[in-house]
C-alpha cells in the first residue's frame, strides 16, 4: 500500500518490478496496468502532444487512449496492459511505434 | 481463415447472451472481446472477483458470473484480447491480438459493444485525477482499487451506484455535487405511472440513496458553474448550489451524465443512426430483431440504445433467434414462440427508463460548454473553436476535422464526437440529425505496422491475384 496514493488497494497480491521513467515500482502481479500505476501514485502517465498539457486514466475501457504509455518502445494503452515483471515504461516520445 | 455462422463483438451481457442462444440453437459462434475476461464493462472481471469486492459490489454485479458460465459451451470461440479494428462486407472482421493482427469470417455479426459514458467537457475535466465514474466503477471491478477523496460531479443512478459502493467499502465521497433539479424531477413524474411497473429499479434507487443518506454523505443538487480546479492534477471541485458558492478539497473527480451508445462499429459499416431526443444521444435505427439496414448486421445492448444490462441480456437473446433462423436453424413459428417471453421480460426491464431519463438528464452546461472549455481531449479543440467553426460555415463534424482537426486524434471522436454535433447544431440552428456525426472509417482503433506486419497470412482474392500473377 502507498499511503501518499490517493487510492487504496482493497487486496494485497505478489508484486513484481517495473520502472516506470527509470523509478522502479512494486505493482501487483498482472494487475490492470493503469490502476497498478494510479495505486502506486503515478497519475501522470503522459504529456499531450499539442499543449503539453499532463494526463493519466480517464475511461478505463480502452477508448480514450489518454493513457497512452510507451511500453520497450510501443505506445499502449496502459488500462488494456496487465503488469508483468520487469516492464520499462515510459512517458510516450512521440516517435515510438504505436498510434500516435 | 476460419468462418463462423455469426460473430459477435463484444463480451458484455448483451453478448454473453447471444453467443449462448445462438449457439443453444446450433450455430457456430466466434465472440471477440478487447479484455482478457469475459463481463463486459458492467460485468467486469466478475470471475475473479474476491467475496470482499463481490459484497461491495453487490449482487446485481456477482450476477454476471451466470453469463459467464454460459459461455462454456462447444459451439462458442471466445477470443480474448481481441481489439476488432474492420469489419467488412462479406463478413471479413480484422483484429489484433497480442501484438499481431488476425482476420476471420462470419455469415453474420452480431455488434454488442455496449455504451460509452456520455463526454462531460466542465473546465478542468482533462486534468490527471479527474475520471468517468464508469472508470472509477472499472478500478473497484477488476482492479480493487478505490479513490480515498473523490467528489462526483453529475447526475443518474450510476452515481449513486457508486457512491453507495464506495460507502460499504469504508471510503465514502467527500460530497456528490448533483446537477439535476426538483423541477426536473417534477417533470418526470408523468413518467411515474410507467416507471412503477419497474419497481424493483425504483426500489433499488430509494435503497442506494439511503445508504448514501445515512453514511452523510453531502449531496448539493441543481448544481452549476462547475468547475474541476488545479494545478497539474485534480485538487477541487468548484460549484455554486443553491444560490451558495463552494469549492470541495479532493484528489479524484468522478463525472458521470449518462451514458451513451458506443456506435463506432456500426458507423463504420453505415448503419443509418438517428437522434433519439429523450436520451440526448444518437442510436442505429433497429428493427424489433436488432436488424440494421444493412443485411447480415445486428445490433443488441445499450449499443443499440442505453437499457441496462438486464435489457441488453434479453435483446442479446431475441437478435440471436432472428439470427437462428435465418441461419434456418429455427423456423419462423419457434422464433417467434422464444421470443415472446423475452419480449414481456425486456418492457418490463425499460418500463422505469423514461422517469430515469427525464429525472437525469444531462448536465446542461456539459452540453453547451463555455467557450474555454476542452471538447476533443485527443486534439485539445475548445467550444469556442467549434463555434467560430460554424460561424466560418461548417456545417457538420466532417467539415470541423478539416477546419480544426477536432475528432482526428487516437479516440477517434468517441470523447467528442456528440459534443461537436450539439455544439454546431445550436449554432446553426439545425437538428442532431441535419447537422450529423462523424464519418467512421476503419481502423476502429490504432493498429500499428509492427502488428500488421505479424500478420496471419491471408488467401488473396481474385482482383489481388490479378495484380500479382
Amino acid at each position: 500500500m502507498n499511503p501518499a496514493s490517493p487510492f487504496l488497494e482493497l487486496e494485497q497480491g505478489p508484486r513484481v518490478s517495473v520502472t516506470f521513467d527509470g523509478a522502479q515500482l512494486e505493482l501487483p502481479e498482472g494487475a490492470n496496468l493503469a490502476a497498478a500505476l494510479l495505486a502506486a501514485g503515478v497519475d501522470v502517465l503522459r504529456h499531450t502532444p499539442v499543449s503539453g498539457a499532463p494526463r493519466g486514466p480517464f475511461c478505463m475501457m480502452g477508448a480514450c487512449f489518454d493513457c497512452l504509455v510507451e511500453i520497450g518502445g510501443v505506445v499502449r494503452q496502459a488500462c488494456m496492459v496487465e503488469v508483468s515483471a520487469g516492464m520499462d515504461i515510459a512517458k510516450p516520445r512521440g516517435d515510438a511505434d504505436g498510434p500516435v | 481463415m476460419d468462418q463462423f455462422d455469426l460473430a459477435i463483438i463484444g463480451a458484455g451481457p448483451a453478448g454473453m447472451a447471444a453467443a449462448q442462444e445462438a449457439a443453444g440453437h446450433g450455430l457456430r459462434v466466434v465472440l471477440l472481446d478487447e479484455q482478457a475476461r469475459p463481463g463486459g464493462q458492467i460485468y467486469r472481471d466478475v470471475d475473479r472477483a474476491g467475496s470482499l469486492r463481490g459484497d461491495i459490489l453487490g449482487s446485481d454485479y456477482t450476477d454476471g458470473r451466470r453469463l459467464t458460465a454460459g459461455l462454456r459451451h462447444d459451439g462458442i470461440r471466445h477470443v480474448t484480447g481481441a481489439v476488432v479494428w474492420a469489419i467488412e462486407e462479406g463478413f471479413r472482421i480484422s483484429y489484433t491480438r497480442e501484438g499481431r493482427a488476425a482476420q476471420l469470417a462470419a455469415d453474420r455479426v452480431l455488434i454488442a459493444t455496449g455504451a460509452l459514458e456520455r463526454p462531460m467537457p466542465l473546465p478542468g475535466w482533462t486534468l490527471p485525477g479527474v475520471m468517468t465514474a464508469g472508470a472509477g466503477q472499472i478500478l473497484l471491478k477488476q482492479s480493487g482499487v478505490l479513490a480515498r477523496r473523490a467528489v462526483l460531479v453529475g447526475s443518474g443512478p450510476l452515481l449513486y451506484l457508486i457512491a453507495a459502493q464506495m460507502v460499504r467499502a469504508g471510503t465514502p465521497p467527500q460530497a456528490m455535487v448533483e446537477t439535476q433539479t426538483t423541477a426536473d424531477l417534477l417533470r418526470a413524474m408523468r413518467h411515474l405511472g410507467g416507471a412503477l411497473r419497474g419497481w424493483p429499479y425504483m426500489l433499488k434507487g430509494l435503497k442506494l440513496l439511503a445508504e448514501i443518506v445515512r453514511a452523510r454523505v453531502p449531496r448539493h443538487t441543481g448544481a452549476v458553474g462547475i468547475k474541476v480546479e488545479g494545478d497539474g492534477r485534480a485538487e477541487a471541485v468548484r460549484f455554486t448550489s443553491r444560490g451558495r458558492s463552494q469549492r470541495i478539497a479532493c484528489d479524484t473527480v468522478f463525472l458521470h451524465h449518462g451514458v451513451v451508445p458506443n456506435t463506432q462499429a456500426a458507423r463504420s459499416l453505415g448503419v443509418a443512426h438517428r437522434w433519439n431526443a429523450d436520451q440526448t444521444c444518437f442510436a442505429p435505427v433497429l428493427d424489433r430483431w436488432g436488424g440494421t439496414d444493412v443485411t447480415g448486421i445486428f445490433i443488441a445492448g445499450d449499443g443499440g440504445g442505453i437499457g441496462g444490462a438486464k435489457a441488453a441480456e434479453i435483446a442479446g437473446k431475441i437478435a440471436a433467434l432472428r439470427i437462428a433462423e435465418l441461419a434456418e436453424r429455427l423456423t419462423e413459428v419457434e422464433r417467434d414462440g422464444h421470443a415472446v417471453p423475452l419480449r414481456a421480460a425486456l418492457d418490463r426491464e425499460l418500463a422505469a427508463r423514461p422517469f430515469l431519463d427525464a429525472a437525469y438528464p444531462p448536465c446542461a452546461e456539459a452540453l453547451s460548454p463555455e467557450d474555454k472549455t476542452v471538447i476533443c481531449r485527443c486534439e485539445e479543440v475548445t467550444a469556442g473553436k467549434i463555434r467560430e467553426q460554424a460561424r466560418l460555415g461548417c456545417l457538420g463534424p466532417n467539415q470541423a476535422k478539416a477546419y480544426g482537426r477536432a475528432g482526428m486524434g487516437p479516440c477517434q471522436g468517441r470523447y467528442c464526437g456528440l459534443t461537436v454535433t450539439a455544439l454546431l447544431a445550436e449554432a446553426n440552428g439545425r437538428t442532431p440529425d441535419e447537422t450529423g456525426y462523424y464519418r467512421i472509417r476503419p481502423p476502429l482503433k490504432p493498429v500499428t505496422l509492427g502488428e500488421l506486419a505479424a500478420m496471419e497470412e491471408t488467401p488473396l482474392d481474385k482482383a489481388e491475384k490479378e495484380i500479382t500473377t
